[in-house]
């Protein structure tokens, strides 16, 4: 079982070392790079590629660790206890069940995404430190351990809003995803729109690099970026020649509202089209 | 095993442990890979970097670890007619030769000469020590000797060819940060006082138990979660002076603005005047008189001054005295009047507190927040935020 990238997701040598090291380890894969190179879609696509089914658990600002395990809805059964419904008598009913118990019971081996760690409490990784080292945990309220009958592969994005604490980083393996040099950005495109002509691409690509080295951009574009604006392209069949035909009045590139998403960068484009007519 | 690495890995200052080391060997048990010198570095960086910014960092010590250990893989082979590079001739150097031997200098320099190279040269070439080709003491081709080779094709010899890890793609992600923000984050927690404020979320147990004892039927009753609820007005020293700690100051803010809810923050230059600002573009047109800024946050403020307090001794006691501008008041006059309004002051300094003594006006400064002066280190921080938490 080892991942070698699949047909709609191009992983590099080094991206495939750390997903097949930390599965055949059991330990968890920390997932690092520019937003919009693909890390969430990596977890989705070792699932795929290893046939598990993948568990989502989406980190919020508001999230606490313990909610991945389980949440004991005690007003509920304040409430029932009153009404006298007969569910009372079981606690059990008023568990329920986070992301990170579902991925421990799941009858087959799952891949456990928890995506976006950064979001959360500065002292949320800490506390799931014993949790993802043993891969169990104690329910207090029904005196149960619940244990994972096999471990589970669990990857971990991050955006680097906030740093993460060593004793946590310490348990993972840790991938940070370079942007895509030319050939691998080519292979990418070639994945996800086969039969594209081949002179639209790299006329494309030589306009979106030149966007991404512009200095002082607030948000650079990147693969996610490049694939919608190529799709734009395609569904408006722009005529190749306004691609070809580099006119330094016109520096916005056209559709430029799927590379650029900040008005500051659009802005910046504009004065610099400004200034090459003034040149000119 | 590869224990010679860790040390080396340390001393570089990444901070492996033995819990890495041991996830290695057990990966390397395990085959995860096949034994390909690659996939090893792959392996390796992929266990005991958990930063980018130390990327490029391991890529060195790799480097230094395992030089001339492993045997060659990969080509990088570059668009020139094969039969250019069919090794037929290798020149023999002796060690001293080896040493004469020029490198052309880093590697961008290199790739660039190649370029030219290319474009110049129209047939093949071998031996001799400028053109692409076989046997020679140029950077470029393969089977020559030169400490900076780029191998075009064909079989390395002397093993000189750049590796992934002699690439050194990471390069402008190293950072050597001395405080983190998590470590920041950490020092300002020291400042948190939780009060209830906002929408009622939180079960009041015992308030639900009183109002269900007394009414006789289950009474719920909720209470707002807790919250930070210190304020905190910042003011940043911009400029001249200040320029090398910029990042520091970045971090320390960047830190504060998530930490705290109510934080507001202004910027001055070298001494606080009549007027601050919030942004540095617009520091001429849109000013804020001080005085505003005094009457409008209530003295329960914390007040954090953030600056290196180095200018002439006049820009703070005399009127006038301002590199930038007539101020009709002394500074000192402005920072009586904040040290007053608000009794929680405190100034942070970012050069080092041993310099403090040799600047007359970092004295100044500091008797007129009343000796409440902190360097702009972690120790310096958590001081400061006592301080700020001490009654008043």
């Amino acid at each position: 079982m080892r991942f070698e990238g699949t047909k709609s997701y191009v992983a590099t040598d080094d991206l495939k070392v750390a997903v097949n090291a930390a599965a055949l380890l059991r330990r968890p894969l920390l997932v690092k790079g520019e937003p919009g190179t693909g890390k969430t879609v990596l977890a989705e696509e070792v699932a795929k590629a290893m046939g598990a089914p993948l568990i989502t658990w989406n980190i919020k600002s508001t999230t606490k660790a313990h909610q991945g395990l389980y949440e004991y809805d005690a007003v509920a059964r304040l409430r029932d206890g009153q009404l006298g419904d007969e569910r009372v008598h079981d606690i059990k009913n008023y568990i329920k069940k986070g992301k990170l118990w579902e991925a421990f019971e799941s009858p087959v081996l799952p891949v456990l995404l928890i995506d976006e760690i950064d979001k959360a409490d500065i002292e949320f990784p800490n506390d799931l430190l014993q949790e993802l080292d043993r891969m169990s945990f104690d329910v207090y309220e029904t005196h149960e351990t619940i244990s994972a009958k096999e471990r589970p592969i669990i990857i971990i994005t991050s955006n680097n809003e906030k740093e993460l604490p060593d004793a946590f980083l310490r348990r993972c393996f840790f991938h940070y995803i370079k942007f895509p040099d030319r050939d691998t950005m080519q292979a990418i495109v070639d994945v996800h729109f086969p039969g594209i002509q081949k002179i639209l691409v790299s006329k494309a690509m030589d306009i979106f690099y030149e966007v991404r080295d512009v200095p002082g951009l607030k948000k650079k574009p990147s693969t996610s970026e490049l694939l919608d604006w190529l799709k734009l392209l395609l569904s408006e069949d722009m005529p190749l020649d306004v691609l070809q035909n580099k006119d330094p009045t016109k520096a916005i590139p056209p559709l430029h509202g799927a590379l650029l998403k900040n008005e500051q960068d659009v802005m910046l484009f504009e004065r610099l089209a400004f200034m090459s007519r003034r040149q000119g | 095993m590869f224990l010679n690495f860790l040390d080396e890995l340390r001393a570089a200052g990444i901070k492996a442990s033995l819990k890495e080391h041991l996830m290695l060997l057990e990966a390397l048990d395990k085959e995860v890979i096949d034994r390909t010198p690659e996939q090893f570095y792959f392996l390796s960086r992929a266990v005991y970097v958990k930063d980018e910014g130390l990327l490029d960092r391991f890529d060195q010590v790799f480097n230094k670890v395992f030089k001339g250990l492993l045997t060659e893989f990969g080509t990088n082979p570059v668009d020139i007619p094969a039969d250019w590079l069919r090794a037929v001739a290798e020149k023999f150097l002796t060690p001293e030769e080896m040493a004469a031997i020029e490198s052309l200098g880093s590697w961008d320099d290199i790739m660039d000469t190649l370029k030219k190279r290319l474009e110049e040269q129209q047939e093949r070439h071998e031996g001799g020590n400028k053109w692409i080709g076989t046997g020679g003491t140029s950077p470029f081709g393969h089977g020559g000797y030169n400490p900076e080779g780029v191998r075009i094709g064909g079989e390395s010899k002397h093993k000189r060819a750049l590796k992934v890890w002699e690439k050194r793609e990471f390069q402008n992600l190293d950072n050597t940060r001395e405080l983190g923000t998590r470590n920041i984050k950490i020092a300002l927690r020291r400042l948190r006082k939780f009060a209830r404020q906002g929408a009622a979320e939180e079960l009041d147990i015992k308030a639900t138990i009183d109002g269900t004892a007394r009414q006789g039927w289950l009474d719920i009753h909720m209470r707002p979660e807790r919250r930070n609820a210190i304020k905190v007005l910042l003011f940043l020293d911009v400029g001249g002076s200040m320029d090398p700690f910029i990042k520091l100051v970045e971090e320390l803010f960047s830190a504060a603005t998530s930490e705290f809810k109510n934080l507001e923050f202004f910027y001055f230059h070298n001494c606080l005047y009549e007027g601050v600002w919030k942004d540095n573009k617009r520091r001429y047109s849109e000013r804020t008189p001080t005085w505003e800024v005094l009457h409008k946050f209530p003295h329960d403020y914390k007040v954090v001054f953030v600056g290196d307090a180095a200018m002439s001794p006049y820009e703070i006691s005399h009127p006038g005295g301002s590199v930038e501008h007539f101020n009709e008041e002394a500074g000192a006059v402005w920072m009586h009047r904040v040290a007053n309004t608000y009794p929680a002051t405190v100034w942070l300094n970012p050069t080092p507190e041993q310099h403090w003594t040799y600047s007359q006006s970092t004295k100044i400064i500091k008797d007129l927040v009343n000796d409440r002066m902190y360097p702009l280190t972690l120790e310096g921080l958590d001081d400061a935020m006592r301080e700020l938490t001490r009654k008043h």
